[in-house]
């Protein structure tokens, strides 16, 4: 803005460009890292529950060596999902009056509820009819503290009977079939707790559920890829290149309606150039011109619709192991591009004043509770928990009967 | 014994309990609504909200841009030092437009140093190159639709029957929610509670028969307070309504204010 009047308050100054509310000239957003991370996550999730019912109720037989994978990479991000939202709390002490006295209008007054119903009522209890039969044999050959953590989670049901497993994958095929949409729920409404503010006409926008959600399957399908690639270097196995080039399609197929819907939204507000539109302008060629041109839209979606693209025209004429680094790197970039992604949304929307006459600065720093420290520390705790998860669950030294679970379905 | 039988009471008792905690989160949501009127509003326990409806009044004209109100405010609430305002004051300096330029005026400048408190520096354009320089006085909009209100989690941010919005510091948790939903900026996070705080029209003043304290010190009346359900055929308030055709800030987003301006220039948001 030309002829721009700073505001004067002392120690913040350098960080405003224009007229911003004094309440707004905070030294920080409101909202920091562990905003950009709580809806990465909880996209995750999504992201890999939906990849996992791919082969429960879709009965997309090549991908059965990850279903389980899937799952538990879903739970390892579904128990993490919780910490940034708690640990940003001015109160976290109080977070329980979130299900004590919810406020039904609140998009935000539902996130225990619907967290809760999908940890409990969908992924546990999924997880649990799938792994019960391998469970109680588990309990029976292994012995020590492993065996007995095997014991306790069988909850004390040692059916085995024919009986007793076709129930257990009856209800496991139910469960997903009821997870698809609450799956979508979990996620859909994070996008809903930035879609609904309108006085931010960064996020006030009503397929910003959408949005978040068709990014969420990506990066789940993504992660899904790249937690397999590394089991199998660590474990030294053979990639079954069936499977991998089946998470390459639908990653594909994922990316390019993401990418679709994603430019609808951008066409809409260029071509409407409504109130804010000088804000929109000011991101993208200053505030994110990084995040945004180069991580979302370059290294996040362009490049692995080339890769993943090209693999779909021509996956007979790509060696394996070319195929193999193409899927991996693809899959490395959509996660980096969806988390550039959430921060462009959560950050974005709090670069530039509700006066819609300025714009403000932000420093990602080191250390706190906000700093991009702490953001590390809660992005590497799924994968730490994921790991004993994978000793625990898919260990190679164990018998399993339930990596087909298709076959009991109906 | 009996797997089916096992899973399936099991499954009922999950219900039983899933049942049990709704129910206890409803009971408990219906109490709290009764309580938190007065819960920590500073209201005196005989004060009957039901019988006021509180209104704002402000004359963009009359306003010189003392800052008196905003210290006042700052001295009365308590409130942090820092940019942090429950009321403050925008200078808006409309230049003349370039000759030749075809625009019928300047880019408009908007500044509000330390919120008005201490006054305003000289304009930033030679006075003989303005058009229009005028002061806005802004506060808590007392929307009738709230969109702080409607995103509370827990419903520590309340709309009390007597058109105040309040926030209970001892219920909020500190999500910040109401602060990215008020389309005004007039929420903060107190850095010192960390809870959203907010103008409460100093309702530990007017539940006593006083007025705000930004409008008790206002040297030009550029403020006008009362309260509609009490209002006398000579009450200021009614006097502004007679005397002015009223305006209200971001109408668009439909949240129906209640604080009322005469005067506002396109350019004020």
């Amino acid at each position: 803005m030309a002829g721009e009047i700073t505001n004067a308050v002392v120690g913040v100054l350098p960080r405003f460009e224009g007229y911003v509310y004094p309440n707004e000239a905070i030294p920080h957003p409101l909202w920091g890292v562990l905003i950009v991370i709580y809806p990465y996550i909880t996209g995750l999730v999504a992201g890999a529950f939906i990849m996992a019912s791919l082969v429960r109720v879709f009965k997309v037989r090549a991908l059965e060596p990850v279903y389980r994978l899937a799952l538990l990479t879903a739970l390892s991000f579904l128990l993490c999902a919780p910490l940034p939202l708690l640990f940003h709390l001015g109160h976290p002490e109080r977070c329980y009056e979130i299900m004590m006295t919810p406020h039904f209008t609140s998009p935000m007054a539902m996130f225990g509820f619907v967290y809760a119903w999908y940890l409990m009522a969908v992924l546990l209890l999924e997880l649990w009819f799938d792994y019960r039969g391998d469970l109680v044999q588990w309990a029976k050959i292994t012995p020590g503290l492993r065996g007995l953590i095997y014991r306790v989670f069988t909850v004390g049901v040692m059916d085995e009977s024919p009986r007793a497993l076709a129930l257990d994958a009856k209800l496991g095929w139910i469960l997903s079939i009821v997870g698809i949409p609450s799956a979508f729920l979990l996620h859909g409404y994070v996008g809903f707790i930035f879609g609904c503010i309108k006085a931010n006409p960064w996020w006030g926008n009503a397929i910003m559920p959408i949005i978040f959600i068709l990014s969420a399957v990506a990066s789940g399908i993504a992660l899904c890829v790249f937690v397999y690639m590394i089991l199998i270097w660590v474990r030294r196995q053979k990639v079954d290149m069936r499977c991998l080039d089946m998470m390459a399609m639908f990653l594909f197929y994922a990316l390019v309606v993401d990418a679709a819907v994603e430019a609808l939204d951008w066409i809409h507000r260029i071509f409407a150039a409504e109130e804010g539109f000088f804000v929109l302008q000011t991101m993208i060629r200053e505030k994110l011109f990084y995040t945004l041109n180069l991580g979302q839209v370059t290294i996040g979606t362009l490049l692995p619709l080339l890769l993943l693209g090209s693999l779909q025209l021509l996956r007979r004429r790509v060696p394996e192991l070319i195929r193999r680094r193409m899927v991996f790197g693809s899959s490395v970039m959509i996660l980096a591009g969806v988390l550039a992604m959430r921060w462009n949304v959560v950050i974005g929307g709090q670069l530039f004043s509700k006066s819609l006459r300025g714009v403000m600065g932000y420093k990602l720093e080191f250390a706190g509770v906000e700093g991009w420290f702490m953001g590390l520390i809660l992005l590497s705790l799924p994968f730490i928990i994921l790991t004993v998860l994978i000793k625990l669950f898919l260990s190679e030294r164990l018998p399993s009967g339930g990596h087909a679970p298709s076959d009991h379905a109906r | 014994m009996n797997t089916r039988f096992t899973r399936r009471s099991a499954l009922t008792k999950l219900s039983g309990a899933i049942a049990a905690l709704l129910t206890f989160s409803a009971a408990r949501a219906a109490k709290t609504a009764v309580q938190k009127v007065f819960a920590a509003s500073g209201a005196p326990k005989d004060y009957d909200p039901s019988k006021h409806k509180w209104l704002m009044c402000i004359d963009v004209n009359k306003c010189i841009g003392c800052g008196l109100c905003v210290e006042a405010c700052k001295k009365e609430n308590s409130v942090p030092e820092g940019p942090y305002f429950r009321t403050w004051i925008e200078r808006y300096v409309i230049p003349k437009p370039e000759p030749g330029s075809g625009q019928t005026r300047g880019e408009t400048q908007v500044d509000s140093p330390n919120g008005g408190m201490h006054g305003f520096p000289p304009p930033p354009v030679p006075k003989d190159q303005i058009e229009h320089s005028f002061f806005v006085p802004k506060l808590c909009n007392l929307c009738q639709y709230s969109p702080c209100v409607q995103v509370c989690p827990v419903g520590a941010s309340f709309d009390a029957p007597d058109g105040a919005v309040l926030v209970d510091p001892k219920y909020c948790i500190g999500c910040g929610f109401c602060i990215q939903a008020c389309p005004y900026g007039c929420r903060f996070l107190n850095p010192i509670t960390k809870t959203a705080e907010k103008c409460t029209l100093c309702y530990h003043r007017i539940t006593r028969g006083l007025k705000p304290a930004c409008v008790e010190v206002c040297p030009t009346q550029a403020r006008i307070f009362g309260d509609l359900k009490n209002a006398a055929p000579d009450d200021p308030i009614r006097k502004f309504y007679e005397n002015n055709r009223v305006q209200v800030l971001k109408p668009h987003l439909g949240t129906e204010p209640r604080v009322l301006y005469a005067g506002l220039d396109k350019e004020v948001r």
